[in-house]
C-alpha cells in the first residue's frame, strides 16, 4: 500500500493507505478526527469541507493520495486551546446550530469565505457563498446571523491566525 | 470505487508516458466528477495518474490578443484571476458560477471540457469565443473538440494542455441554474467580435452544446435583444427530463441569450 504524507493540524501525519481512501476517511478513520463528518458522498452537503493549505475543500471528494505533502486544517484544529474560534464562539451565540451535523462544514466555509471576502459580510454574499452547504434542521436564518458575527470578530484576530 | 493503483504525475510528459504504459488509465484532475462518477461505479479505471502535482499545467497569462488558461488551472483561479477579469470579465463570472465554492477550489478547465457534461459551463464559452483547445499532440477549435454528450475528441494518449480564448469586443454568459446540483438547466454565451456573432446554448442540447445559428444571423445584422423577439427554438433537438421539458428548455434558451445581449 502507498504510503501518504500531510500536516494535519500542524502535525505530521503519515500512513499506508488503500488508494482508493478518500480525504475524509483518512482524517476520521486513520487519525480518529471524527469532526469532519460525511453527510451525502455525493459532493452535494458539505458537511465534510476542511481547509487543504488554507482553502475550502469537499473532503469526500478529494482522495487522500492527492494531499501528500499538503497542509490540512480540520474542525478540530481551528480552536486556540479552550478558547473557540470566533467563528465557532459566533455559531454558539447565535443558535447556528441545531443537531450539529452540518456545523462543521458549515464553519469550515464560513472561516474560508472570510478570507476571500473579508469581515464585513452582507446577508446576500453570505447566503449565496452557502451554496455548497446543506442544513437540514435550522432554516440557514441563525447560521447567517452567525457567519455575518463571526466574520466581524474575526477583525480583531492576529492575522496569521485569521488566515488559517 | 473499485481499486486502481494511483500515479502521482510529476511532469506532462510523465503522465502522457505512465497514460502510454497503462493503456485504460485516467487522469485525475480536480476530481469534481471523476471521483462521483467512480463511487457510483460508472467508472472503473485500474491506474489513475493525478495531475495535481504537475506546476506547468497551472496558470493563466495573456499572449498579445489571447488568454491562455493552462488545463490544471481552477475555477476558482479563473474567477479571481485579473488578467481574466481584464481581458474578457464575462470568463471570470462564468468561472464563479461554477458549483459552489469547495468545487471551485479544485475543479479544473481541462478536465471540465474534457468531461464535456452537456450542462457544463465552459464549453458555451470556449464555443462562442471561439475558443482553441491545446494538447500533447495537436491544436484543435472547440468546434471540432466537442463531439456529443459526455464526448471530445481526444484520443488515447492525448491529454488537454491549455484552452487558447481570443478577444471579443464583447462576451456575456447567462445561466440559468438548476437550484439543486447547480449545473446550467440552460446556460447561453453571447460574443461580439467585429461584425461576427457567436452565440452557444448549453444545458439544452440533445447532443449536448451547439450554436444557435438562427439567432445568430438575427444578431449579426442587429446587436440588440429586440433582434430575437419572436425567434423561438425547436424543441425537438432539446433535452427533456425531470428538472424541465424541452418546451421549457426552448423558452429558457430565448429568454437568456436577450438577458445575455443586453448585458453584453
Ligand atoms: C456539487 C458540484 C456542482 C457542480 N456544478 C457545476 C456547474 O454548475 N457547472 C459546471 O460546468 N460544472 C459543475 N461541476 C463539475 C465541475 O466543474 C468539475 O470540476 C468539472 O466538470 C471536472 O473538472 P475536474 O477538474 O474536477 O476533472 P476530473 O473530475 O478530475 O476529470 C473529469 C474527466 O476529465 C478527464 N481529464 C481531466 N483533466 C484532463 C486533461 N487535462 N486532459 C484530458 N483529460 C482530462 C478525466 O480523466 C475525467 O475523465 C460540479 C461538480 C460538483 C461536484
Ligand atoms: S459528505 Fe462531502 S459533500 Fe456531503
Ligand atoms: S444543524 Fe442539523 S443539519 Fe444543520
Amino acid at each position: 500500500m502507498p504510503t501518504v504524507t500531510m500536516n494535519v493540524n500542524g502535525r505530521q501525519r503519515s500512513a499506508d493507505i488503500d488508494p482508493r481512501t478518500l480525504l475524509v476517511q483518512f482524517l476520521r478513520e486513520n487519525l480518529r478526527l471524527t469532526g469532519t463528518h460525511v453527510g451525502c458522498d455525493t459532493s452535494q452537503c458539505g458537511a465534510c469541507v476542511v481547509h487543504i493549505d488554507g482553502e475550502a475543500v469537499k473532503a469526500c471528494t478529494t482522495l487522500a493520495l492527492s494531499c501528500e505533502g499538503s497542509n490540512v486544517l480540520t474542525i478540530e484544529g481551528l480552536a486556540n486551546g479552550n478558547e473557540l474560534h470566533p467563528m465557532q464562539e459566533a455559531f454558539r451565540e447565535h443558535h447556528g446550530l441545531q443537531c450539529g451535523f452540518c456545523t462543521p462544514g458549515m464553519i469550515m466555509t464560513a472561516v474560508d469565505l472570510v478570507r476571500r471576502k473579508g469581515n464585513n459580510l452582507d446577508e446576500k454574499t453570505i447566503r449565496e457563498e452557502l451554496e455548497g452547504n446543506l442544513c437540514r434542521c435550522t432554516g440557514y436564518h441563525n447560521i447567517v446571523k452567525a457567519i455575518a458575527a463571526g466574520a466581524r470578530n474575526m477583525s480583531s484576530m492576529p492575522q496569521s491566525k485569521a488566515a488559517e | 470505487m473499485y481499486a486502481f493503483t494511483h500515479h502521482l504525475a510529476s511532469s506532462v510528459d510523465d503522465a502522457v508516458k505512465t497514460l502510454g504504459a497503462n493503456g485504460d488509465a485516467k487522469f485525475l484532475a480536480g476530481g469534481q466528477t471523476l471521483l462521483p462518477t467512480m463511487k457510483q461505479r460508472l467508472a472503473a479505471p485500474p491506474h489513475l495518474i493525478d495531475l495535481g502535482k504537475v506546476k506547468e499545467l497551472r496558470g493563466i497569462e495573456v499572449q498579445g490578443d489571447k488568454l491562455v488558461i493552462k488545463a490544471m488551472t481552477r475555477h476558482y483561479d479563473v474567477a479571481t484571476s485579473d488578467a481574466v477579469k481584464s481581458f474578457q470579465p464575462g470568463l471570470a463570472e462564468l468561472a464563479g458560477l461554477i458549483g459552489d465554492p469547495a468545487v471551485r477550489h479544485r475543479g479544473t478547465i481541462g478536465g471540465s471540457i474534457a468531461n464535456n457534461d452537456p450542462a457544463a459551463d465552459y464549453p458555451a464559452a470556449c464555443l462562442a469565443l471561439g475558443a482553441t483547445i491545446v494538447t500533447n499532440k495537436r491544436r484543435l477549435e472547440a468546434e471540432k473538440f466537442f463531439t456529443g454528450l459526455f464526448s471530445t475528441a481526444l484520443e488515447d494518449n492525448e491529454i488537454v494542455t491549455s484552452v487558447e480564448f481570443p478577444k471579443a469586443d464583447k462576451f456575456k454568459y447567462m445561466k440559468f441554474r438548476n437550484p439543486a446540483s447547480r449545473y446550467a438547466m440552460v446556460g447561453v454565451a453571447v460574443a461580439k467580435k467585429g461584425g461576427e456573432v457567436r452565440v452557444a446554448v448549453t444545458g439544452a442540447g440533445s447532443d449536448g452544446v451547439f450554436r444557435w445559428t438562427a439567432a445568430e444571423e438575427k444578431l449579426t445584422q442587429n446587436f440588440d435583444k429586440r433582434a430575437l423577439e419572436g425567434l423561438s427554438i425547436d424543441p425537438g433537438t432539446l433535452n427533456g427530463d425531470i428538472h424541465g421539458s424541452r418546451e421549457y428548455r426552448a423558452h429558457l434558451i430565448g429568454v437568456m441569450a436577450k438577458r445575455a445581449v443586453a448585458a453584453a
